[in-house]
């Protein structure tokens, strides 16, 4: 597996609010082979404001951005967005449906014709990519950052949708960050409500819901929360003085997970874009780099000790070769010490009685 | 041949959408049929009268009830026409409720099919033969399968009133889940203080042979005279010499066993008595832990027992066993609870089972009735309870309710009151069943005098939080979400049926259900037999139920084993295979596909031919269909009826 086509459907938010998961995502799929092809004149996913309107209408959205990847051959089609992702794939679902499929087609004039599929650049990562690859790709590994990966409530539900990880503790987003060199710790609430966009009809909700995901990445002990959608992002980062106002005094940098690809595959700084991050995560890479200075040196006595213990036995057995020789006048030394000590267990034994 | 035909209406069951009136009225022209009537109820005693007077009246020599299915009622016409004279093998019955009524709403058409079922049966009648039963003598002998409560009560009542039972337990003692419970609800009476002399009886009693730690292999035969394979597992300690002393567990190196009987409470030793009450006190070796076979050295066990019991040799032992009944009372397990990573999915160790906080709680437990967090070792304060884990969840194919977790919830929660009187407990509920004597009581008891906070509504994620658990859930009544910070989370896991209940129902050739749990004759009326005849259920195998109704079941089962064994003599049914030894050409192929070895070769001047064990066969009529040459027939199903049934049913 050389190199992966596909389509490629940034979504709103990959213009605006995330530029930098754009940014990483389109310079780390460059260094994997991964070769996106962006539809042409996309538009809406038919998100939130549309399908909690009117599910046809949000589909339809969906179905012309798919009708634009058919004008361009593009049948199968990656979005760093989970939303994105669910919208998109709730409306090819529901079109299979030849009703529902009719009233999209008289709004879009445009019937599908080719085979459409959705997924998400974290699954292409992990099923198409696969972690050893990531893994060979890393220049700069990120040993000592210790890491809880935030999965968010869309990427692997609704389970019969998105059919992707457990529901409930996933670990995709884990083994790619180990991959990486980072240290995962253990997050109950990596499938945690963040807020979403309940800061619209009610401003005190989300700074409460995502400050008990930043207070609990604190207490386990990450340096910073690593996610892999736009709205979680933005609820987790650009919040943090309304969540530190509400009395949950933590700073924790928040980037996305092909951010710290970009950096650990040593590609431009303007490709991982950390710049565009809230919360500065310069300090939590120079945390990184002394703790794994101490790591590294842990490591080399370690193998110093090891090679010493080596030595040593070497040494010993190299002085038992030489004593046997001396005993044993035709060579047979380890022969006759075997003997020796069978005798001695005999001798023993004779005791007890 | 006079052949009258009654059409039952079934009340409404069958008149709502068949006009019997005009089946009968068809069926009085079919070929041999002299008299046809329809008929209320049928089965009632005014119907049965009604049989037999059209008998006496009109001379009827064969008799054709069309009504509901045979499984429920040929039994009763059969005797019916033979109260009138009748041979109770001339007798049809059409099933025009189930295969007509049931199923259909135009009347037009389900009159016309139960006229065609009739012509069918009738037809059928014209070449039934008078059958007559043969007698086989019984095997006063009675297999219990399973030792948890029920099959201790089935096995004590049996062997209580004279007959011979032997019970097979798969584990190396007897007690089952009871045996592992601390108190009981309602009464909090101490469980092993209850079940602990039952199981001493069944150990001492004269009637009882058991077979602990042992399976069952083979069934063959039929009722009456089953022929029982049971494969004892090894146990590498010869249990003639084993006294139970305990000095091989005490001096057993490996400490770190699984311990099945505490539910991995704590680890235990490779050699085990599973508990100080165990039936039979007897050690046995847990083969993946002992060092002596994972390593090859360590021998410490043998060398300390004082009666040289230990034999790491022992292999497997088969022991064939004639049997005239059986009983299966082989339980419950519980649902694995890990597939729900929302609650942990075992991640945390403070989030435990209720039967291993039963072992808890018992003082003959691992912790020696002291309850404390498996993490750390402290006495938990607040204890959150979260039922249905793993019952009425359809999300994991599990629909049904589990039945005891309610109560066994509230039972625990007034223990967790009594051994921790500081403490508080939550108990997270659907809806609270308590539909048993004195069982409503006990649960607003536990509410009301002790203090537990009972929440209505499911627990939506249990998560770790500075050395508590958090526990997030819905408070439906409320209608708010509600958080509580647990010291120690004790999950209600609902039960299924016991693994591989299904490969057993298939070597007892009974049914079971979706679910794995066999299937009684009668959701009402036989709630003990099967469909088999001999093999009788017990306990939560055919269904979960709580400890008096296992109890219950137990001894229904014994009753009823015991009215079929009280008999010195059984009919055999005669609607069996026989051979034409003119056509047979001795090819074997009846012999190989026959379930239930009821056919063997014989010489006949020098040639091979099949022979029927008339006691054996069952009339399945598998080498009915098998025999190329057609030598073999089926009495009451031979080929010739059944062609004409088809005829009469394909007549143009």
């Amino acid at each position: 597996m050389s190199s992966i086509n596909v389509g490629y459907f940034p979504g709103c938010s990959g213009l605006g609010t995330s530029m930098e998961y754009e940014r990483s995502t389109r310079a780390v799929c460059r260094e994997l082979g991964i070769g996106l092809r962006e539809i042409p004149d996309w538009n809406c996913c038919g998100s939130t404001p549309a399908h909690s309107t009117d599910s046809a209408l949000s589909a339809a959205l969906a179905s012309r951005v798919f009708a634009q990847g058919e004008n361009a051959g593009i049948g199968d089609v990656i979005t760093p967005c989970p939303s994105c992702l669910k919208n998109l794939r709730v409306a090819l679902e529901h079109m299979e449906d030849p009703l529902f499929s009719a009233r999209v087609e008289a709004l879009t004039e445009r019937p599908l014709k080719m085979q459409h599929s959705i997924r998400s650049v974290l699954q292409v990562m992990v099923e198409d990519v696969g972690t050893e690859r990531i893994r060979g790709r890393v220049r700069r590994s990120l040993k000592g950052l210790k890491v809880v990966p935030y999965y968010g409530c869309l990427m692997t539900r609704p389970e019969k949708v998105m059919r992707f990880d457990d529901p409930e503790n996933p670990v995709a987003l884990d083994r790619l960050l180990e991959a990486l060199g980072a240290e995962v710790l253990p997050f109950p609430l990596k499938t945690d409500c963040c807020g979403g966009s309940f800061s619209i009809p009610s401003r005190k909700v989300t700074p409460r819901l995502a400050g008990r995901i930043l207070d609990m990445a604190g207490e386990v002990g990450a340096d910073l929360v690593v996610v892999a959608c736009p709205l979680c992002q933005m609820n987790l980062d650009l919040r943090q003085g309304q969540i530190r106002a509400g009395g949950i005094d933590r700073v924790l940098p928040v980037p996305y997970f092909t951010q710290l690809m970009a950096r650990a595959f040593a590609l431009p700084e303007a490709d991982a874009a950390f710049n565009k991050l809230v919360e500065d995560i310069e300090p939590a890479f120079a945390c990184m780099q002394r703790r794994a200075a101490d790591i590294e040196a842990e490591e080399r006595k370690a193998a110093a000790a090891e090679a010493e213990k080596a030595r040593l036995a070497a040494e010993r057995a190299a002085k038992a070769a030489e004593k046997a020789k001396d005993a044993g006048p035709d060579g047979a030394g380890a022969k006759s010490a075997g003997a020796k000590k069978t005798k001695g267990k005999a001798d023993a034994g004779g005791g007890d009685v | 041949m006079k052949i009258g035909v009654f059409i039952c209406h079934c009340g409404s069951n069958i008149a709502g959408t068949v006009d019997c009136a005009a089946v009968a009225e068809r069926a009085s022209t079919y070929p041999d049929v002299v008299y046809a009537t329809d008929i209320m109820y049928a089965c009632a005693e005014p119907g049965q009268d009604a049989i037999i007077a059209a008998i006496k009246k009109h001379g009827l020599t064969g008799v054709v009830v069309a009504s509901c299915t045979p499984r429920m009622h040929e039994p009763t016409f059969r005797k019916a026409v033979e109260r009138a004279g009748v041979n109770r093998y001339m007798f049809e019955m059409a099933n025009i409720r189930e295969h007509v009524s049931w199923i259909g709403k135009d009347i037009e058409a389900n009159t016309n099919k139960a006229a065609e079922l009739v012509r069918m049966a009738a037809a059928k009648l014209r070449l039934d033969r008078e059958l007559k039963p043969k007698s086989f003598p019984v095997t006063k002998r009675l297999l219990v399968i399973g030792g948890g409560v029920a099959g201790i009560q089935a096995a004590l009542d049996a062997a209580d009133a004279g007959l011979e039972v032997v019970m097979v337990e798969k584990q190396p003692t007897i007690g089952g889940k009871m045996a592992k419970l601390d108190k009981t609800f309602p009464t909090v009476d101490c469980s092993s203080c209850i079940l602990g002399p039952r199981m001493v009886d069944v150990a001492q009693h004269p009637n009882i042979t058991l077979y602990a730690y042992a399976e069952l292999e083979e069934v063959s035969g039929y009722v009456g005279n089953f022929d029982v394979k049971i494969r004892k597992k090894a146990t590498y300690v010869d249990w003639d010499k084993c006294t139970g002393c305990g000095l091989c567990t005490e001096k057993c190196p490996s400490k770190k066993s699984y311990d099945r009987f505490n539910e991995g409470v704590g680890p235990t030793t490779a050699i085990i008595i599973p508990f100080p009450q165990a039936i039979p006190k007897k050690a046995s070796i847990e083969r993946e832990y002992c060092r002596q076979f994972n390593k090859g050295k360590c021998g410490v066990c043998a060398k300390v027992c004082p009666t040289g019991a230990v034999n790491y040799e022992m292999q497997d032992e088969t022991v064939e066993v004639k049997v005239g009944g059986i009983v299966a009372a082989t339980g419950y397990d519980l649902v694995d609870w890990k597939v729900y990573s929302e609650y942990g999915g075992g991640r945390y160790p403070d989030v435990v089972t209720s039967l291993q906080y039963e072992r808890m709680l018992s003082a003959s437990g691992p912790t020696g009735g002291h309850v404390k967090r498996p993490s750390d070792g402290t006495e938990p304060v607040n204890v959150v309870f979260v039922q249905c884990v793993g019952s009425r969840d359809p999300s994991i194919g599990r629909p049904y309710c589990s039945g005891f977790c309610c109560m066994y919830t509230a039972k625990q929660a007034i223990l967790t009151k009594d051994h921790i009187p500081g403490s508080q407990s939550y108990v997270f509920y659907m809806d609270i069943r308590s539909p048993g004597k004195g069982y409503d009581e006990f649960t607003r008891r536990v509410q009301e005098e002790y203090g537990a906070r009972y929440v209505r509504g499911r627990v939506s994620m249990i998560y770790p939080k500075g050395g508590k658990l958090m526990v997030r859930g819905a408070d439906t009544l409320m209608g708010t979400q509600v958080e509580v910070e647990a010291d120690l989370v004790v999950l209600a896991v609902g039960a299924e049926a016991s693994a591989n209940s299904s490969a057993l129902a298939e070597k007892l050739r009974i049914s079971y259900d979706g679910y794995g749990f066999f299937m009684e004759g009668h959701p009402k009326l036989k709630p003990v037999e099967t469909n088999t005849a001999g093999v009788f259920l017990a306990g939560s195998c055919q269904g979960l139920k709580d400890i008096p109704s296992s109890v219950a079941q137990g001894s229904a089962a014994a009753a009823k084993a015991l009215g079929l064994l009280s008999r010195d003599m059984l009919d055999s049914d005669p609607q069996i295979a026989s051979v034409s030894v003119n056509r047979c050409v001795g090819c074997r192929k009846c012999i190989e596909v026959c379930p239930f070895k009821a056919i063997q070769e014989v010489d006949m001047r020098g040639q091979p031919k099949a022979e029927v064990i008339e006691t054996v066969c069952q009339g399945c009529g598998l080498c009915n269909a098998t025999c190329p040459q057609g030598a073999i027939q089926l009495s009451h199903f031979t080929d010739n009826q059944i062609l004409a049934e088809v005829e009469a049913l394909c007549r143009f």
